[in-house]
């Protein structure tokens, strides 16, 4: 199953490492990444395949969640198919 | 593939234009629950409701987390109690309503519909019984919702139930009372009622229905809104287009819900109801919708043109989006729940006659709008055989929820929250009396279908 990650915040040193050390802990494979920074703010889309991951989607939600609190972001982690159901046919 | 652009245009939608799932709906039929005494019958439905829903609201809460996709309400429906009670030996169904409140509280949804009864050419003694236990069923319920269908375009017009049901909507706010007549909220007149609406006050499990279905309810006039912000002075041709490509989008999204809740509950999938369904949010408001299209206020001419062309428009792109499609899909235009209708009201550019205009070419009908308290049941009678009337002749489903609110005047305001929102007293103008018209009962015989001029 391929999730997306999204991360809004104000930037700091780290974000990127912590992010995928949490994702690389749990085996989750990061397929794409995109990120930028406008006017201070730190904007990244993550897109990850986590059919080998010893957990479920919640509890990385949950852990990613913990993280984001952590760090000031907000992270949101999103089954990829609702962005497939909306845009292709 | 999908791109950045579309991941982001997704999540803004959510969460700044208020897209949601309005609700995940489980239909229950109770056919085959029928006893002769009302205390098994009660056992019967509540045995079954819980067991059927047992977990709904845990699998709409996994797909809402899962998704990141908010699914404000889980509902249940269930078949028409007048005739799933028919066989009790009772002369009151107020012990069902109780059930249905307790198996609904039990199971964790937010509202259960189908106390209800479908009388459009006439009545049984099932039916009777159940429309004389709605004011005091709607009074001692917390999440029961109530509805009669008295007419249809093949059966023509109830009147004998349109007057009852006038005075059962008087009756039910007297009851009601302490609460603002809240029970008026859960209580929807009909014509051409759908048997598998996933809304309330209106939903219930129609007798042609499956054992068990699961419909989905979208909403999002937010998007749509911000879709027609880019578009200030383009012709229609480009109103419409946009529309019917955000309604897609939209549905898309509701039958990935409906596909994943109906695996997941082991429940066949019934219907989506293409629906752009307001709520009292700012920006959630399908009046700001209309006006976005060039009208200062909603209720200025030209706005029922501009509702059927939204409306039309939510249909053609809904249904591509969809395998399977009903309910009463199109654009709602209940007062209470949506805050640009109540800014219309407020300013006074919306009285109850240009909303009468509207349900020509809305989805339903008159929908949640606070009326005096001291309107007679008569005049209330005489606005649902209007909306009957509307409905019978165009072939489309209406519907009447007024909420006759004691002690209220014109200039006062009432709050019902959460979905059900507030609402400023809207005036019925025209103060002459209906009575006489009111009093004959009988029936009025189904319209011609042809000569359609």
């Amino acid at each position: 199953m391929k999730i997306v990650v999204t991360i809004v915040g104000k930037d700091r040193v780290g974000i990127i490492a912590k992010v995928s050390g949490v994702l690389a802990e749990n085996n989750v494979n990061i397929l794409s990444v995109n990120q930028n920074i406008m006017d201070g703010f730190f904007n990244m889309v993550l897109i990850a395949e986590m059919q080998d991951s010893q957990v479920k989607l919640k509890e990385l939600q949950d852990i990613l969640h913990k993280k984001g609190d952590e760090m000031g972001l907000e992270i949101k982690v999103q089954h990829q198919e609702i962005f497939n159901a909306m845009h292709s046919i | 593939m999908i791109t950045i652009d579309d991941i982001m245009e997704t999540n803004r939608m959510i969460t700044e234009n208020k897209l949601d799932v309005r609700t995940i709906t489980m239909g229950i039929s109770l056919r085959d629950c029928a006893h002769p005494n009302i205390k098994n019958f009660c056992e019967n439905i509540y045995d079954k409701i819980t067991k059927s829903a047992e977990f709904l609201v845990k699998t709409g809460e996994d797909i809402e987390a899962e998704y990141g996709i908010p699914i404000i309400h889980k509902r249940i429906s269930v078949t028409p109690i007048a005739i799933a009670a028919e066989a009790c030996d009772t002369d009151t169904f107020v012990p069902v309503a109780e059930t249905l409140d307790k198996a609904g509280k039990a199971v964790g949804v937010n509202f259960i519909g189908g106390f209800s009864a479908l009388v459009e050419k006439g009545y049984t003694r099932g039916d009777h019984t159940l429309i004389s236990s709605i004011p005091q069923a709607l009074a001692s319920t917390d999440i029961v919702c109530s509805s009669i269908n008295l007419a249809s375009t093949k059966a023509g017009i109830n009147m004998d139930a349109v007057r009852e049901m006038g005075e059962v909507v008087k009756r039910t706010a007297e009851l009601t009372r302490d609460q603002q007549a809240i029970g008026c909220a859960k209580l929807v007149v009909f014509a051409n009622a759908p048997g598998d609406n996933p809304f309330m006050a209106g939903a219930f499990h129609g007798v042609s229905e499956a054992d068990k279905v699961v419909s989905v309810g979208v909403s999002g006039p937010g998007v749509v809104k911000h879709a027609l912000e880019g578009l200030r002075g383009k012709d229609f041709t480009e109103v419409a287009e946009t529309i019917k490509r955000t309604a897609f989008k939209i549905t898309r999204v509701g039958q990935l819900v409906a596909r994943e809740a109906s695996k997941r509950l082991g429940v066949p999938f019934g219907i989506i109801d293409l629906s752009l369904a307001p709520t009292p949010a700012v920006g959630d408001s399908v009046a700001n919708v209309i006006e976005e299209m060039g009208l200062e206020s909603c209720g200025a001419p030209g706005t029922t043109a501009a509702l059927a062309l939204l409306n039309d428009a939510v249909k053609k792109g809904g249904l591509m989006a969809s395998s399977h499609v009903g309910g009463l899909s199109g654009a709602f235009i209940p007062v209470s729940e949506d805050k640009g209708m109540i800014d219309a009201v407020n300013r006074g550019s919306l009285s109850i006659e240009k909303l009468e205009a509207m349900t020509c070419v809305c989805s339903v009908g008159l929908d949640m709008i606070a009326i005096e308290g001291d309107t007679s049941a008569a005049t209330i009678s005489g606005i649902i055989a209007d909306e009957a009337a509307i409905g019978m002749i165009n072939n489309k489903t209406t519907a009447v929820r007024v909420i006759p609110v004691p002690g209220k005047k014109v200039g006062d305001m009432v709050e019902y929250g959460g979905l059900l929102g507030y609402c400023p007293i809207v005036p019925v103008q025209n103060k002459f009396s209906s009575d006489a018209f009111i009093a004959r009962g009988g029936r009025i015989p189904a319209p011609i279908r042809s000569l359609t001029n």
